[in-house]
């Protein structure tokens, strides 16, 4: 895997293009903007967003224990995953069990983590990603590049060459509303081919057992209503204790996301119809191990809203796809070193730390302070390059002492004064491949101090 | 005037030592032209955040110790740049809690907010007739709430605003972004540097589209990198550091 900086210098080749992917996310953060902002009370929200979210997690196994009753209660088949290859298998044991083939997907982030997608395929099952996004990056074969909007990366020409060539549609056409009708035309039959239908969940009720699922395609609606089974998937952090917890978080999911004020459809999935069957998943896939560790586990209150990308400068100029980890962005950067730390280390560098993501994130996940700490972990690890482990500690002694510190600093002036051009703005100085270094002064403030203020 | 008594150590940030000692005569001579008593301590060198940005605070230990121990005398520790003063605050959290530390961390103000908070200066007269940018340092921003991020319903304030609103003949420009990271990010910056550089461009663009001769900010280092990036390019902007601006005054 290269790293973050070296796939966000290849994404940064081509300027018009990132200026594109820029404009195009930071126009949904001023959707984001206007949305929230006509809700005088955003900030309480936010933090009772985060309450509950805290109070949730403190006591994650009774609610889930409490939920699972009462989804058994509802007629609904509950299974538990601990990590993703139980998970698929458990999928694919439901789909076998009915002799299925043919299965419709809404949107989950989880079944991506997972990679459910190509086991099924491997088992001969054929999978269709309803949604519009994700159908479109799963006819081009890649991943999607944001949790919420998974093509952003694409522009609308793209997508008509795509569904020219997957679809049949006219040569060189780009309207959306013509794309999105044929992909329409096309998602509708594989809704009523489809035996079974998986979707993501956003909230799963404790009290009540339902499951709670945002779209704006329906695509969840149309699948799971079409079909003879439903499956529903989801991670051990979706439940929230009360059904008047659920206002809080829908006023604030699709605010956040595309500043909407509410998605279009919010689907309520309680019990399975007369002669259908209703499952759901809960998985762990370490999970559990992030809720053990003080520091990261408020990381679990995400509600996957996408805001902290479309916030991001970072983000916004190198693309999703930069950071290699399903999740990409901020959120991704703290999440995935769980995983891997040896392996997404380096995401937490992926920063300035302006900590614009953790303003926007409605259940105000402190990000930026744990991309701060992941870095300290990272170096607590030796995983640091040795050239930024081997600086850092001489940057450290240089400047624990007041006399080395001064010569050193007099000898960067002088080295910068003097050095001819080439042998100062050479392979090793990045500072100067895009930038000057600042002109040196002849003296320096502690100097000038000692001549013009001595007492 | 001002009734301020105590004595206040100026800390000066190592790049601004070296490279803009102009930044810190401005901050010094401002402090003293309010009559303050402002001492330089001679052997102060850095707050220690490069290497703790980089993740090695551990390594930083040692200078977050130098500094409390330069420091700890005064009543009030002011410096020009928001992000060093933050890292004092937030960061020296490692150390061992000693009152020498926590005084330390208490006491260290950034500039805008020592002037508005502690001293309730908010119109010093100054007169500097030129249009100036803006740009919200992110650690100043979101880390001392110097202003209301842009992503916060919060009623909206600023401190670099209000210092620079009653002077005379000075136009702030509005931006089509009003705080967004101009990309420094420390040592982010060299490990890297093509986004860095690219962010740092759209900053430059935003506030020359919209007229500024000036960018102005509370932290140099954001100023020494969209500095350096406006050389490079030829553009038609100058930096100053509101300590400069400030210092126009003529008491
Ligand atoms: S971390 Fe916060 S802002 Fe980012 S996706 Fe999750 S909930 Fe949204």
């Amino acid at each position: 895997m290269i790293s973050h900086s070296k796939a966000a210098k290849i994404f940064l080749q081509d300027e018009p293009r990132t200026d594109w992917h820029d404009q195009a996310l930071w126009f949904v953060r001023q959707k984001r903007d206007g949305a929230v902002k006509q809700l005088p009370e955003w900030e309480k929200l936010r933090e009772t967003a985060s309450q509950i979210k805290e109070a949730t997690l403190s006591n994650l196994g009774s609610y889930l224990e409490q939920f699972e009753k009462q989804a058994i209660k509802n007629g609904v088949q509950v299974h538990w995953a601990v990590d993703a290859s139980e998970f698929n298998r458990c999928v694919l044991e439901i789909i076998q069990k009915h002799k299925a083939t043919k299965v419709v997907k809404s949107k989950s982030m989880l079944t991506e983590e997972c990679h459910l997608n190509p086991y099924l395929e491997n088992a001969g099952i054929e999978v269709v990603d309803t949604d519009l996004g994700e159908r479109i990056i799963q006819f081009r074969n890649e991943p999607p590049s944001h949790i919420v909007l998974p093509a952003i990366h694409l522009k609308k020409e793209e997508v008509g060459e795509l569904f020219h060539e997957k679809l049949g549609t006219n040569k060189g056409a780009s309207d959306p509303a013509y794309l999105t009708q044929a992909a329409r035309g096309h998602l509708r039959k594989k809704f009523l081919q489809a035996d079974v239908a998986l979707t993501g969940v956003n909230f799963a009720v404790a009290e009540t057992g339902a499951l709670v699922v945002c779209t704006n395609e329906g695509n969840a609606d149309m699948g799971v209503n079409a079909a003879k089974v439903q499956i529903h998937c989801m991670g051990i952090e979706k439940v929230i204790p009360r059904t008047k917890d659920l206002g809080v978080f829908t006023r604030m999911l699709a605010r956040s996301a595309t500043g909407q004020a509410v998605t279009t459809y919010t689907s309520h999935y309680l019990k399975p119809e007369k002669g259908k069957e209703m499952h759901v998943i809960i998985v762990d896939n370490g999970r559990s191990e992030i809720l053990a560790k003080p520091y990261y586990r408020n990381s679990l209150k995400c509600i996957r809203c996408g805001a902290c990308m479309n916030t991001c400068p970072v983000y916004r100029r190198s693309g999703g796809h930069s950071y290699g980890y399903t999740i990409p962005g901020p959120i991704g950067s703290i999440l995935s070193p769980n995983n891997n730390l040896k392996k997404y280390g380096n995401l937490a560098f992926a920063s300035t730390l302006c900590g614009s993501c953790s303003n926007v994130c409605p259940v105000k996940i402190n990000i930026h302070e744990q991309l701060y700490n992941w870095r300290q972990q990272v170096a607590a690890d030796n995983l640091l390059s040795p050239i930024k482990s081997i600086s850092m500690k001489m940057a450290a002694k240089v400047l624990a002492n007041s006399r080395l510190y001064q010569l050193f600093g007099k000898m960067a002036r002088v080295a910068v004064r003097i050095s001819p051009r080439l042998l100062l703005y050479n392979k090793l100085n990045t500072w100067g491949e895009g930038r000057e270094l600042p002109i040196p002064p002849n003296y320096s403030f502690n100097e000038w101090y000692r001549i013009n203020r001595k007492q | 005037m001002i009734t301020f008594k105590g004595r206040i150590g100026l800390f000066i940030p190592c790049y601004i030592d070296q490279f803009y000692p102009q930044v810190g005569i401005a901050t010094l001579e401002l402090l003293e032209k309010l009559g303050l008593d402002v001492a330089y301590p001679f052997r102060q060198t850095c707050c220690g955040q490069p290497m703790a940005n980089s993740g090695c605070e551990e390594d930083a230990r040692k200078v977050y110790q130098k500094f409390v121990a330069n420091f700890s005398s005064f009543d009030y520790v002011v410096s020009p740049s928001g992000s060093c003063v933050y890292h004092v605050r937030k960061h020296y959290n490692i150390l061992e809690q000693t009152e020498d530390v926590k005084k330390v961390r208490q006491n260290t103000f950034e500039l805008c907010e020592f002037l508005l908070d502690v001293l309730n200066v908010d119109d010093l007269g100054i007169h500097f007739p030129h249009k100036v940018g803006i740009h919200q340092s992110c650690h100043g921003l979101r880390g001392l709430k110097l202003g209301t991020g842009s992503e916060l319903v919060f009623e909206k304030q600023s401190k670099v605003h209000k210092l620079l609103s009653k002077a005379k003949g000075l136009e702030i420009i509005n931006l089509d972004r009003e705080d967004e990271c101009c990309g420094f990010g420390g040592t982010f910056s060299v490990f890297q540097p093509d986004i860095s550089v690219k962010m740092g461009k759209d900053r430059i663009a935003d506030h020359q589209k919209n007229g500024a001769e000036y960018i102005t900010a509370t932290d140099t280092s954001c100023l020494m990198h969209l500095e350096g990036i406006i050389r490079r390019n030829n553009k038609p902007l100058k930096t100053i550091h509101i300590a400069e601006i400030l210092n126009t005054w003529k008491p």
